[in-house]
């Protein structure tokens, strides 16, 4: 690894050494090197899942293996009951997540801009966000029914970290860039706008992330009680009736769920920093 | 090392009422006092002080002295406790277009170019589009930032970014331009070379410039005038009209000035004035 050794090829155009390429080359091939080594532990993964239940060093019972997930996978799909559960799951969460999302940076505006008010609700917005949430999956389900709980338990998981997490990099906004546009005569909505809002993008960005996460907790958690549809009725139902094939796939696919949303969540990131 | 002859020039209350009509820039007796949970800050103390159109005040001080504060109050972002300040005869109420503000860093937004910061100003204070972008364009070609304007400020070195910094505030066409150390981050090489730079575009245009620095010879090379403040609470001090026998009426490059032979005598006097104790 002498990385020191390789001239810097930045805007200087000058021809490429061999040195040079060499370098790049071990570029390369280290992070060919890291993705073959990702897609390897995958596969490990469901080599062992498929190997341990066979070999019964567990019981088949309580984990299916993938052989046999596989067919009443590729059943599920046929009949489209699977995908139709799959949908109800992906559309609640991406709604419970932009409800979070809007209501989370309208509310910590809010706040800035009216500093009392922040004063005030300070205390109660920390133990709203400390306070174990699923505790209150049977309330919702009693106020406001089945869907609606669904999307209530989303928000309220999601909602009061992106709250003070926003706040708080309104707050850090750095001095000294408010003075620059104050000494321009910039009203309040001005600032927010020019300054206090583009840049907090970094953590509006890490909160997105966070909050896919997090409101798809609160999403199966909802269904769990509520739902007659979604992966997380699926997974209730599935345990009840003891079929660990049906539950199992609906956690296969819930983790799909999570790298999709990841995937495009990085996706936008690399969009709006583009000048990083 | 230090030859204190503590001869003062100016005393500090000097000819103000007859020259408060033709200021550009006035402070009439100026007081200021923080309120904080810990107890009250008196951080200016009845400080007057007249700047006449087109001429170069440098006001140096320790850190602390509140003369940043002086700034602030002349850009209206700050009110003082008692006084008055008039930019033009008028007293200020808030923020005007007639003061460009430069601060020690060059605060460029990361996320906007180096065109759009330029044009920071401007936006804000709802100027024809086309025009000041024309505007901004042609300083930033004069600048040497022709090639620049469509990169982002982390692809600019330190002196390039102040630069462009100067661009953001002659974009909106102040009169009074405000330096608050505007040089005191980058490092020496590029502080000479962009205090020369700064002060001929600032001299050419006939700008009202009120540098604030606790660089003595920063303050000798550029100014006409070097203001001395006090400890807090702020007062004014000593006042040094700056003349180079060299200059023969005109103007030297503050880096020629800081080769004559009045420039030690100036920075002495001052240095002296400043009581720099190295235990604070």
């Amino acid at each position: 690894m002498k990385e020191a050794a390789a001239p810097a090829g930045n805007n200087d155009s000058v021809a490429a050494s061999p040195m040079y390429r060499a370098f790049l080359d071990r570029v390369k091939r280290r992070k060919r090197l890291v993705m073959v080594s990702q897609a390897l532990l995958i596969v490990l993964f469901f080599v062992i899942w498929e190997i341990a239940p066979r070999a019964h060093w567990v019981n088949p019972m309580l984990t299916s293996y993938p052989s046999a997930i596989w067919p009443s996978f590729l059943e599920q799909i046929a009949q489209g009951t699977i995908l139709s559960h799959t949908w109800v799951t992906l559309l609640e969460t991406v709604i419970g997540f932009t409800i979070s999302m809007i209501l989370g940076i309208v509310v910590a505006i809010a706040l800035w801009w009216w500093e009392f008010l922040y004063r005030v609700l300070d205390p109660f917005l920390v133990v709203a966000n400390a306070l174990p949430k699923i505790a209150l999956v049977p309330i919702f389900y009693i106020w406001l029914g089945g869907k609606a709980s669904i999307y209530a338990m989303a928000v309220a998981i999601a909602v009061f970290i992106t709250i003070l997490m926003l706040y708080s990099a309104f707050r850090e906004t750095d001095k000294d860039k408010i003075k620059l546009v104050k000494t321009f005569g910039a009203t309040k909505w001005q600032t927010l706008k020019k300054v206090v809002l583009p840049s907090s993008v970094p953590t509006m960005i890490a909160a997105l992330k966070i909050n896919v996460g997090l409101a798809l907790v609160g999403v199966i958690v909802g269904e769990f009680q509520a739902a007659k549809e979604g992966l997380g009725y699926l997974i209730i139902y599935g345990s009840q009736i003891f079929a660990m094939d049906l539950v199992m796939t609906s956690i296969v696919i819930l983790g799909a769920i999570s790298t999709v949303m990841y995937l495009i969540i990085l996706y936008v990131e690399r969009k709006v920093t583009k000048f990083g | 090392m230090i030859d204190v002859t503590g001869v003062q020039t100016a005393s500090a209350s000097p000819e103000a009422a007859a020259a408060t009509a033709a200021s550009k820039v006035s402070l009439r007796d100026i007081h200021l006092r923080y309120f904080t949970l810990d107890g009250e800050t008196e951080a200016v103390r009845g400080l007057s002080l007249d700047i006449a159109p087109g001429e170069f005040v440098a006001i140096v001080g320790q850190s602390g002295c509140g003369k940043s504060t002086l700034l602030s109050l002349i850009a209206g972002i700050l009110d003082p406790t008692e006084g008055e300040v008039l930019v033009n005869g008028t007293p200020v109420a808030g923020p005007s277009p007639t003061c460009g503000y430069m601060l020690q860093h060059d605060h460029l937004f990361e996320w906007r170019t180096i065109l759009e910061n330029a044009l920071l100003g401007a936006e804000i204070m709802g100027r024809p589009k086309t025009e000041s972008r024309d505007r901004a364009t042609d300083l930033l070609r004069r600048y040497g930032l022709g090639e620049f304007m469509d990169h982002y400020p982390h692809q600019l070195s330190g002196g390039m970014r102040q630069r462009a910094a100067l661009a953001r505030t002659m974009c909106t066409n102040p009169d009074i331009l405000l330096l608050d150390e505007p040089f005191s981050a980058l490092d020496f090489q590029t502080r000479l070379a962009l205090a020369d730079e700064a002060a001929e575009i600032l001299r050419r245009e006939g700008k009202t410039v009120i540098l604030v620095t606790h660089d003595i010879s920063e303050a000798v090379s550029m100014a006409d005038r070097v203001v001395v403040m006090s400890r807090r609470p702020g007062r004014i001090k000593a006042e040094h009209r700056i003349a180079f026998a060299a200059a023969d009426g005109g103007f030297l490059k503050p880096f020629e000035a800081r080769n004559q032979p009045e420039f030690g005598e100036y920075f002495n006097d001052i240095w002296g004035e400043l009581e720099v104790h190295v235990s604070n």
